[in-house]
């Protein structure tokens, strides 16, 4: 047993990290708030090779496994990159031109009846409109889309559109491809909550540390050391949490799949909505303030918290297989 | 990133479980909490079984009569433990998982031959006379004195918090033998418990019995020869006991965590609230499905520092984040246990059929994970300055 990441895995995750730190400081984030899709960003993104990751090496992809994209997703996620990455990673490899960047996918998770509106995210720079139900997987092409943008979405970084009906589009997969589908794009969401969860950590960490009050760097103050050590507790499950899923995923897990996936989106976006919230507090005046990062990540978690299962969708499957063993 | 283990550890489980499948039943049930001289027997018995079979000293080194088990097969050990629910052994904790493993780092030959032997087969028992009424957390602070006078350290001072303090042969005592230095004022001795002037009086805890003792030294003459380490060097000494720690102290507690959770999912189909099983109450599934996420993810936790330390020599999480949450969620578990059971937890007897005592006195017990062995508020402090580089606490 070797859970930890390998040194390639490491080299992966820092040529996606510095990317952003070059690419998409938080200035340029600013920039992009309020705003469609930039294509621009999104080709270079894909040039990364993000969603050439899973595709196999006989296919022309990267043939590495849910590690890895789970590393390069719990980045993307620390660094509030926007756009539907993950519907687009779970199509790249089932619909052409996702890879190169030149089909933007995004989708609609409807497998659980609701009373909720259809809420897309990205419709505008999205080629393609993805939805799951119970029954299979529909392609829907945006264009034929009637929608309304929503004036004032909640992240400024993830433009949302009304949509009223649904045309019938085309069946693309089946009852079984959902359930993978949506298991994936779980361990990829749970993955950029972790990002977040991260993210937050330290920002919190380095604003303890600069901003003086009473004489002294506010991270004197034991209430703000026991905060940012919960946090640090909170990130640290998570990111076991997160791992042991991705792991197993690849086959080198010692548990059933679903159970280690419903405890890493549980987990990392419990802890990444904790950590965001308490990296605002942490900030005081300065974290209620728009130009400066800690909403930004609070409002990308809820985002994440409403797809691919809630806390409580999951909560309620682990309660469900914990009764199966104990009924074996 | 793999969680699988190799061949070799799964041979060493399945040799272990096999064990253990005799071994556990043949040694019987645990004795009533009270009767200590069975308690004694129960546990040192159970270590001596340990020992005949190989199991002894699991990661203690081959040469001093432990198993010398890698990481890996550690943590089997202690996943296995779990699952047989083989005896906890309390009465022989300190020796085997703190003054041992002192000796082991920091103790002369005659030192080790003395004892290690011995506590591995279960003919030693230890106690730990660090903690005094007047230095908890601040354990530097502590006052028992020891002035050399001829061949002997001359100690008086009290000490609390002394488990199994009135069945123990030895003591692993933190001594002041400079009064004006703190942290370089402190020394480690073995204090045979049988010497005079040591008088043990029991302390009942909140949980009625008295496990722990408070422990009144008066002119006890202490041979030189059982100081480990060098004079005022007994700080550092004591820290590294703790690094010999590596990472599995909370294993067998997170597996039997899981465990228990699913006998509260048994439970709670048994129980009726409203004409209806307690489990039908979807809130409380839900509950106990959170509960059982992060009790998986603490496993995992686990994991990852074991990693860390089996490749790199170093650990990857402190000590810290794994105790703080480990901790804090037995007590949320044991919160939820106890009202489920309702008013058969105004027992701390099983009645009615229900295990009112293994989770009434669980529940209690569980009140001091968060102070004892470094406090969770301390804990944070740990983490935030050591880990997070946070500016430290006036000292």
């Amino acid at each position: 047993m070797d859970f930890r990441v390998t040194d390639d895995q490491a080299a992966l995750r820092e040529g996606i990290s510095d990317f952003c730190e070059g690419r998409l400081p938080f200035e340029t984030l600013l920039e992009l708030a309020e705003k469609p899709l930039d294509r621009g960003l999104w080709s270079e993104v894909a040039e990364l090779g993000i969603f050439s990751l899973r595709i196999p090496a006989s296919d022309g992809g990267l043939g590495l496994g849910m590690a890895e994209a789970a590393l390069v997703f719990a980045e993307l996620g620390r660094r509030l990159v926007p756009g539907p990455l993950i519907w687009s990673a779970l199509f790249a490899a089932i619909l052409p031109d996702v890879e190169s960047g030149g089909r933007v996918v995004t989708g609609l998770d409807l497998v659980r009846p609701t009373s909720d509106p259809l809420l897309v995210e990205h419709l505008v720079g999205s080629d393609t409109l993805i939805v799951l139900e119970a029954s299979g997987v529909r392609k829907i092409d945006t264009s034929e889309l009637q929608a309304t943008a929503v004036e004032t979405p909640l992240d400024p970084l993830t433009p949302i559109h009304l949509v009223e009906a649904l045309p019938t589009g085309d069946m693309i997969g089946d009852a079984e491809m959902v359930v993978r589908l949506r298991r994936e794009g779980a361990l990829l969401a749970s993955a950029m909550q972790l990002g977040i969860c991260q993210a937050t950590l330290e920002h919190a960490t380095q604003y303890a540390l600069k901003r003086e009050q009473f004489n002294r760097p506010i991270g004197s103050f034991q209430a703000i050391k026991h905060f940012l050590a919960d946090m640090l507790v909170r990130m640290e499950q998570a990111k076991a949490a997160v791992y042991a899923a991705a792991a197993t995923a690849d086959g080198r897990g010692v548990d059933d799949l679903d159970r280690t996936i419903a405890v890493a989106k549980l987990l990392a976006g419990e802890s990444a909505h904790k950590n965001a919230r308490q990296c605002i507090q942490i900030y005081g005046g300065m974290g209620y303030v728009w130009e400066m990062i800690p909403h930004f990540y609070l409002k990308r978690e809820l985002v994440l918290e409403t797809v691919f299962g809630t806390m409580d969708e999951h909560a309620d499957r682990l309660a469900e297989l914990l009764a199966e063993r104990v009924a074996s | 990133m793999d969680l699988r283990y190799t061949e070799s550890d799964q041979a060493f489980r399945g040799e272990l479980r096999a064990f253990l499948a005799d071994a556990v039943p043949a040694h019987g049930g645990a004795p009533f909490r009270h009767d200590w001289d069975a308690r004694r027997a129960y546990d040192t018995g159970w270590q001596r079984t340990l020992f005949d079979a190989g199991y002894a000293g699991i990661n203690w080194p081959k040469e001093y009569g432990g198993r010398g088990a890698s990481l890996m097969e550690e943590l089997v050990y202690y996943e296995e433990m779990a699952y047989a629910n083989a005896p906890y052994v309390p009465i022989n904790f300190v020796a085997t998982r703190h003054g041992g493993p002192t000796l082991i780092a920091e103790g002369s030959e005659a030192q080790k031959t003395a004892h290690l032997m011995p506590i591995l087969r279960g003919d030693e028992v230890w106690c730990q006379g660090f903690s005094e009424p007047n230095a908890g957390s601040d354990l530097a602070a502590l006052r028992t004195s020891a002035v050399r006078d001829g061949d002997d350290y001359v100690v008086n001072g009290q000490k609390i918090w002394t488990s199994f303090g009135h069945c123990s042969d030895f003591c692993e005592l933190l001594v002041r033998t400079d009064p004006d230095s703190k942290h370089r004022g402190i020394s480690w001795l073995i204090m045979p418990m049988d010497l005079e002037g040591i008088e043990i009086r029991p302390l009942p805890t909140l949980m009625g019995e008295s496990d722990f003792s408070e422990m009144f030294l008066e002119n006890v003459r202490i041979p030189i020869e059982n100081l480990v380490g060098k004079e005022n060097d007994g700080w550092r000494v004591t820290n590294v006991t703790l690094r010999f720690e590596r990472g599995t102290a909370w294993a067998s507690d997170i597996i039997i965590l899981q465990q228990l959770l699913g006998d509260l999912c048994k439970l709670a189909k048994r129980i009726t609230r409203d004409d209806a099983a307690a489990w039908d109450d979807r809130s409380l599934r839900r509950e106990i499905g959170h509960l059982s996420a992060e009790v998986d993810a603490v496993w995992a936790m686990v994991k990852l520092q074991v990693s860390e330390l089996a490749k790199t020599g170093v650990p990857g999480l402190g000590g810290s984040v794994i105790k703080l949450a480990y901790t804090e969620l037995n007590q949320r578990i044991y919160e939820l246990a106890l009202r489920l059971i309702g008013r058969a937890g105004l027992s701390r007897d099983d009645v009615a059929g229900l295990p009112s005592e293994s989770i009434v006195d669980k529940y209690l017990n569980t009140l001091s994970l968060t102070i004892a062995a470094g406090s969770s508020q301390i804990q944070r402090n740990i983490i935030s300055e050591r880990m997070l580089g946070m500016p430290k606490e006036p000292r």
